[in-house]
């Protein structure tokens, strides 16, 4: 049975198909919003047959094993945070104790396995695309962590993510509060960052360093990085749903309610990305330890307090 | 921290066309920069030597697809300049209209590729989309997008119909809005600003030990523009301004040329009105040009472009030389590059508007002797040898056609 919830549903194929799907809605709004026309709806599935069918070159004096591996890692990580996010949201019971922390170290292995990769592609494009993920890390992750600890701390110090929903059932959704709101805004930067999306695709800047870590990445291992960033956009959304506004509830209407809050997400994502430069590393490290980490430390005492 | 290096180039998505700026960084951080030119080198003043005076504005036409007709204006400016040929009131005007529409859609490619520089590809896309109409006009005007091929020596090509300019009036009146939008968005945007402001400064000085042109120049403070300053066209029998901006930074150049295309639009207006006034000829009919020499100025959008030709009275002439703004501009990148970070570097390079198949040229010179080498001869030798190889590999009989070079 577990075989079956990681490889099929709410697993790989089923997080695989959403992510698409959800990369498709990016690429044809955003290009709608660009005046453009916009790919056709199965265009994200013939771009990974199409460089699955492409030859894989490791390129002369890499670390081969790392080169490859990293992005199986990656994919698996965020794979088993989908499995477990869809577990939580259909039985809340069913998950163990402490499986946020879980959920927020396998959410780091995605741009760790990015970083590995670049490092190991020995390109000094790719070496300074993953140095400067290793900054966008380091960056977004305090306030993101931060505000985690927010609907933690809302629901009476609950570390299971089962338990944070049934007390949102319960007393109202996170965003209902002012701690959930400032909570939300930040998590959201932050989930833009981790999907590293304009503003903050610094690491990939393709006009800078041609998609960085990527660079060197051809065929299989390409298509299962696309595969990945697919997934996550997917993923991070629906974690944040689960946080701040309630989950997902299988009854009736109430499950139209629910995709309609991972769209709206969706469409955050996609505008920020459309009406904004991308911003320099530096910027953007002193706009999360500033800004972002300040407002999330607001929303922890807030949320202590009770508001 | 050791020394890494950056290509830019020759075939990267930050340039369009083939070049190679070579980053020495320290981490994020720019040490050094080499720049180097030459990959697109197509020879155009030695074939221009070999071409008619007619057929020259349509060779100097096809240096640049963006600034198609700066080239033409100041290579006719060039040949008239020869033998004092006047040139009548209405083709000056139509001269101008052409020259400027040319400046609103070229900054509003800059202004597109700027964006998508700096990762704001819906900038991209919506300037692009609102700079289709100008090349509609164009179309409408000369029946191309591009390469319009309205220059001649004496005048005009063709005439721009009186039926026609409400059309142009309208299209240029319906982009007023798009400036100001672009003015709004861009201008005031606050991590525009972060990402533009106080990177890539380059002082007065600067400006006059490269000899930059242009709105690289105008952004730091140095008014020249040829248009005032050497009028040519009808620039001298029309209002405007020239633009400068003091700080010479990325964003003071951003300012300069969104503002400059304000005052096309006001030079376009003017001329269309003084159009269905001034009537007559177009074109002076020129029989031929005498012995001398000629130059010719035109302020192209990324700046001065200068042509010269002498002529021994037969119907060719005997030198062309060009020299193209992004010349001037590109090794200002040196002094503005340096210093910053990698991020900045790429909207530094671009901030010059660099246009590499204007600037293209080569001379090989050999580092132990100081010779140049491969010189016209050498390249047509090397051409031919390769030429044989191929044949050889393919078993091709072309040895008896080569013998005919």
């Amino acid at each position: 049975m577990a075989i079956f919830y990681f490889l099929i549903f709410p697993g790989f194929i089923f997080t695989a198909v959403v992510g698409l799907l959800a990369s498709w809605i990016d690429r044809k709004v955003t290009a709608r919003v660009q005046w453009r026309k916009g790919p056709p709806l199965l265009q994200p599935l013939y771009d990974m047959m199409k460089l699955m069918g492409k030859e894989t070159i490791v390129p002369k004096g890499s670390s081969r094993l790392t080169f490859l591996l990293s992005p199986l890692f990656a994919l698996a990580a965020v794979t088993i945070v989908s499995t477990l996010l869809w577990r939580t949201i259909i039985s809340p019971n069913t998950t163990f104790l402490g499986d946020l922390i879980v959920i927020l170290y396998l959410l780091i292995i995605p741009p760790l396995a990015v970083i590995m990769g670049g490092f190991a592609s020995r390109n000094p494009l790719a070496s300074l695309g993953a140095n400067r993920e290793m900054k966008l890390i380091l960056a977004y992750e305090l306030p993101f962590v931060l505000v985690t600890f927010i609907p933690v701390i809302q629901a009476g110090m609950k570390i299971k993510l089962g338990e944070i929903l049934i007390y949102q059932l319960n007393n109202g959704i996170a965003v209902g509060s002012l701690s959930g709101i400032i909570g939300f805004l930040v998590a959201i930067l932050c989930m833009q960052a981790k999907l590293t999306l304009v503003p903050f695709d610094i690491p990939e800047a393709e006009t800078e360093i041609m998609t960085g870590t990527y660079i060197e990445y051809s065929g299989v291992p390409l298509a299962i990085y696309k595969m990945t960033r697919a997934m996550m956009l997917f993923v991070l959304p629906i974690f944040l749903v689960i946080l701040f506004m309630g989950g997902i509830t299988f009854s009736g209407w109430h499950i139209l309610w629910g995709i309609l809050k991972y769209v709206l997400l969706l469409v955050i994502i996609i505008l920020i990305r459309n009406t904004a430069p991308r911003v320099r590393i530096d910027q953007a490290m002193k706009f999360f330890w500033g800004p972002m980490t300040a407002l999330a430390v607001l929303g922890i005492i807030l949320a202590f307090l009770g508001l | 921290m050791a020394k890494t290096i950056i290509p830019i180039g020759p075939y990267h998505p930050l340039q369009e066309e083939p070049e190679f700026f070579r980053l020495h960084v320290e981490g994020e951080k720019v040490v050094d920069l080499d720049i180097e030119l030459g990959y697109n080198h197509r020879g155009i003043e030695k074939l221009a030597e070999s071409k008619t005076y007619d057929q020259i504005i349509f060779l100097v036409e096809r240096i640049c697809g963006i600034c198609s007709t700066s080239h033409p204006i100041a290579s006719v400016q060039a040949i008239e300049d020869i033998g004092g040929i006047a040139v009548p009131e209405r083709a000056l005007y139509i001269r101008s209209l052409i020259g400027e529409l040319e400046r609103i859609h070229s900054h509003l490619l800059w202004l597109g590729l700027a964006g998508h520089f700096i990762g704001y590809n819906t900038v991209w896309m919506w300037a692009w989309r609102y700079r289709e109409p100008i090349l509609d006009i164009f179309e409408q005007i000369s029946g191309n997008r591009n390469h319009y091929a309205m220059m001649k020596v004496g005048g005009v090509r063709r005439d721009i119909e009186e039926s026609d300019i409400p059309a142009i009036e309208k299209a240029v009146d319906d982009l007023v809005p798009v400036l100001d939008m672009f003015k709004g968005v861009v201008i005031d945007d606050p991590v525009i600003h972060a990402r533009t402001k106080g990177i890539g400064i380059l002082t007065k000085k600067d400006i006059y030990n490269y000899g930059a042109l242009g709105p690289t120049a105008r952004a730091s403070g140095v008014a020249i523009d040829v248009r005032r300053d050497h009028p040519h066209a009808a620039y001298g029998l029309v209002e405007w301004n020239v633009i400068t901006q003091e700080e010479g930074d990325v964003f003071a150049k951003l300012v300069v040329r969104v503002l400059e295309m304000y005052e096309s639009v006001k030079i376009i207006k003017q001329c269309l009105k003084r159009l269905k006034k001034v009537k007559g000829e177009i074109d002076a009919k020129v029989k031929e040009i005498p012995p001398g020499e000629g130059i010719g100025h035109y302020e192209a959008p990324r700046g001065e472009v200068f042509h010269y030709v002498r002529s021994d009275g037969t119907n060719r002439p005997v030198r062309y030389k060009v020299r193209a703004p992004s010349y001037m501009n590109v090794p200002t990148n040196k002094t503005s590059v340096v210093g910053g970070t990698v991020s900045d570097a790429t909207i530094i390079l671009a901030a010059v508007d660099p246009c590499y198949c204007c600037t293209e040229r080569t001379t090989a010179i050999d580092r132990n002797s100081g010779k140049k080498t491969l010189t016209g001869e050498d390249l047509i030798r090397l051409s031919q040898e390769k030429t044989k190889k191929v044949a050889r590999e393919l078993g091709l009989p072309l040895e008896g056609k080569l013998k005919a070079y």
